[in-house]
């Protein structure tokens, strides 16, 4: 008989994770409401810092799990960034079709980043969680 | 705590991606990529119409009547439907969600519908509202749980509570994905009516 890995106390990635998305989620509307004009600027920067943050926050948190399956975490997250590259560089194309310029384009595509960024790290975090080491 | 057995039976191994379903997921996004760069109208009508009619139905149909139908069965028989089951949808849904929104948004702009001045601006914005809960349900909930399981499933001995757990997200976010589907339809059909 194993313990099972339900039970292992971890840190609120999946949590946080969901919170930076839902940030992401608001820049993005936000910004993409005002299309073709520009939204303001300092809301939009400030919806994106919360982002990061979170992010930072997320990724800072993950390092620090002890006993925890990196090569499980690694392999997952490394083929989400590829599909997910592919997906936010769509996006980054359309933006850029329909003549997107300047600071909004910009903060759309740091807005992509983070997005590009969260979700292999909440996949990745979800398979590893219950692997053993 | 609770123990996982040690004589539980062994999983047969699978392929978590369908590498089969690959091409035809890249035949999809390039033909979006063509539509998009073309200003197709017939092209980009067709990507979203198909795309958001299969996520639609898709999203209803598995939350109200497969999701019921498997949580009646037995345990061995709802393992082996998610082995089959859920790989598939590891490939379908992303690629018709990118399909329906990439298409949508060209659409949107085609029509005038971003342009603040718009009348039917608003009804847009309600729509960018509802594919953002979307997006945050399946991205951070959803899909990692999907992948999750399969990899469970993929296991020597599967814990039968690590499936169950991963599987608890699944209902606990039908109700709210179909709200917003149903959300998505009053829209849509505002918007062309």
């Amino acid at each position: 008989m194993t313990e099972s890995l339900v039970d292992r106390k971890l840190p609120p990635v999946t949590e946080i994770g969901a919170a930076a998305m839902v940030a992401v989620a608001v820049g993005v509307i936000f910004n993409a409401a005002y299309l073709p004009k520009h939204a303001p600027t300092a809301v939009a920067v400030a919806i994106l810092i919360v982002a990061a943050a979170l992010e930072t926050t997320n990724l800072f948190l993950v390092s620090r799990i002890q006993d925890f399956a990196w090569a499980r975490f690694k392999q997952v997250a490394g083929w989400f960034l590829v599909a997910y590259a592919v997906i936010a560089g769509m996006i980054e194309y359309a933006f850029i079709y329909d003549d997107t310029r300047g600071t909004q384009l910009v903060i759309l595509t740091l807005m992509l980043v983070l997005f590009m960024l969260n979700v292999p790290v909440l996949a990745a975090f979800t398979v590893a969680r219950y692997e053993r080491v | 705590m609770s123990a996982v057995a040690a004589d539980a039976p062994v999983a047969q191994p699978f392929e978590i991606v369908p590498r089969k379903g690959l091409p035809i997921v890249a035949l999809v996004l390039v033909g979006v990529v063509v539509a998009i760069a073309r200003d197709a109208r017939w092209g980009l009508v067709f990507c979203h119409v198909v795309g958001g009619g299969l996520w639609t139905a898709i999203d209803l149909f598995v939350g109200f009547v497969i999701g019921p139908i498997l949580r009646s069965m037995p345990p061995p028989a709802r393992v082996e439907f998610s082995k089959r089951f859920m790989p598939k949808m590891l490939l379908v849904l992303p690629t018709i969600v990118t399909m329906t929104l990439a298409a949508g948004f060209q659409l949107a702009r085609q029509d005038g519908f971003l342009d603040t001045s718009n009348p039917r601006h608003a009804w847009v914005v309600v729509s960018f509202c509802v594919v953002g809960v979307m997006a945050v349900v399946a991205l951070a909930y959803l899909g990692p749980a999907n992948v999750a399981v399969l990899f469970e499933l993929r296991k020597p001995q599967p814990d039968p509570r690590v499936v169950q757990k991963l599987m608890q997200r699944f209902v606990y976010t039908t109700g709210i994905t179909g709200v917003m589907q149903i959300a998505t339809l009053v829209i849509m059909t505002r918007l062309v009516s």
